[in-house]
């Protein structure tokens, strides 16, 4: 358990490096490479590029084994369809993002550095998290209710 | 476009995909950054640990960055109040569509799922769209 905190611990910090080099903490940046029907600035493109292919070669690597190092097997999600909420949740994000020039990795590394703005992101974002996961809990709930009923 | 910000995305992004498989191999996990911290607010049992400490190392890491090269950080254009509420719709996106720029545009997309694939071409384009009428608009920034 120990080891796996610090490996968590070692990885974040090497996430944000790459969020910081790469240009992604900068939200003028970011919001210059969504401008696809203005003055577009492909720089981000890039980033994601090489993050892509890097994680896509090392992933089939890795998943060659049977087991992570410090954890009894591999969380991965399994496939599901493509459904109304991944439509709907993807949308509004890219609401968010479009507005502000921050998604939440860079957000969060720009805690310390990035002033009020990111102060101010985050605090919607996690009321956001918690208000979401409030309502399913509500849902859930409802949804078990009706099914013990009928 | 700028070379050597070309060549520093290029860098930054390989770094960003070396993180997410180091994750990968000692955890087992994916590096979704929304669904970690939203993880944080909903643990699961004995899932809090490893969250908090990634979010703790994704911090350590933005504030080294910040003492070597603070012109990596900016503020955003938008207004205090506008960040608000585009937090809350990331926020609220994120956990219904499972995922975020991370999760989806890299870890899925690296995997060739279709679900991760789908939501980075719908959050592109709302995004695009939204940096479009903004600029139409004039406002808010």
């Amino acid at each position: 358990m120990k080891r796996q905190l610090v490996a968590a611990f070692g990885c974040g910090s090497l996430f944000a490096i790459g969020l910081s080099v790469s240009g992604m903490t900068n939200p003028s940046k970011v919001l210059g490479f969504l401008d696809f029907f203005g003055r577009w600035d492909p720089t981000l493109a890039f980033v994601m590029m090489a993050a892509v292919a890097t994680h896509a070669v090392l992933y089939q690597m890795i998943t060659r084994r049977s087991a992570p190092v410090f954890a009894a097997a591999f969380s991965i999600p399994k496939q599901r369809g493509i459904d109304g909420p991944l439509v709907l949740g993807s949308a509004l994000f890219g609401v968010g993002w479009g507005l502000s020039g921050f998604c939440p990795g860079p957000v969060v590394t720009s805690l310390a550095s990035g002033g009020q703005s990111a102060l101010s992101f985050t605090l919607g974002m996690v009321a956001g998290m918690a208000a979401y996961g409030l309502l399913q809990r509500q849902w859930r709930g409802r949804a078990t209710a009706i099914a013990a009923r009928t | 476009m700028d070379v050597s910000a070309a060549g520093m995305a290029l860098a930054g992004g390989a770094l960003i995909g070396v993180a997410a498989s180091l994750l990968l191999l000692l955890n087992g996990r994916l590096g979704g950054v929304g669904g970690i911290v939203a993880g944080l607010l909903h643990p699961p049992a004995n899932e809090w640990g490893w969250r908090a400490a990634f979010v703790a190392g994704l911090l350590a890491g933005g504030v080294l960055l910040g003492a070597l090269h603070p012109s990596a950080f900016g503020p955003s254009p938008a207004a205090p109040v506008l960040l608000v509420i585009a937090g809350a719709a990331v926020g609220v996106g994120t956990r219904l569509g499972g995922g975020c720029t991370s999760g989806h545009g890299i870890c899925g997309v690296s995997r060739l799922s279709r679900r991760a694939i789908v939501a980075t071409l719908t959050f592109m384009l709302t995004g695009a769209v939204v940096v479009a009428l903004v600029r139409v608009l004039g406002g808010p920034r």
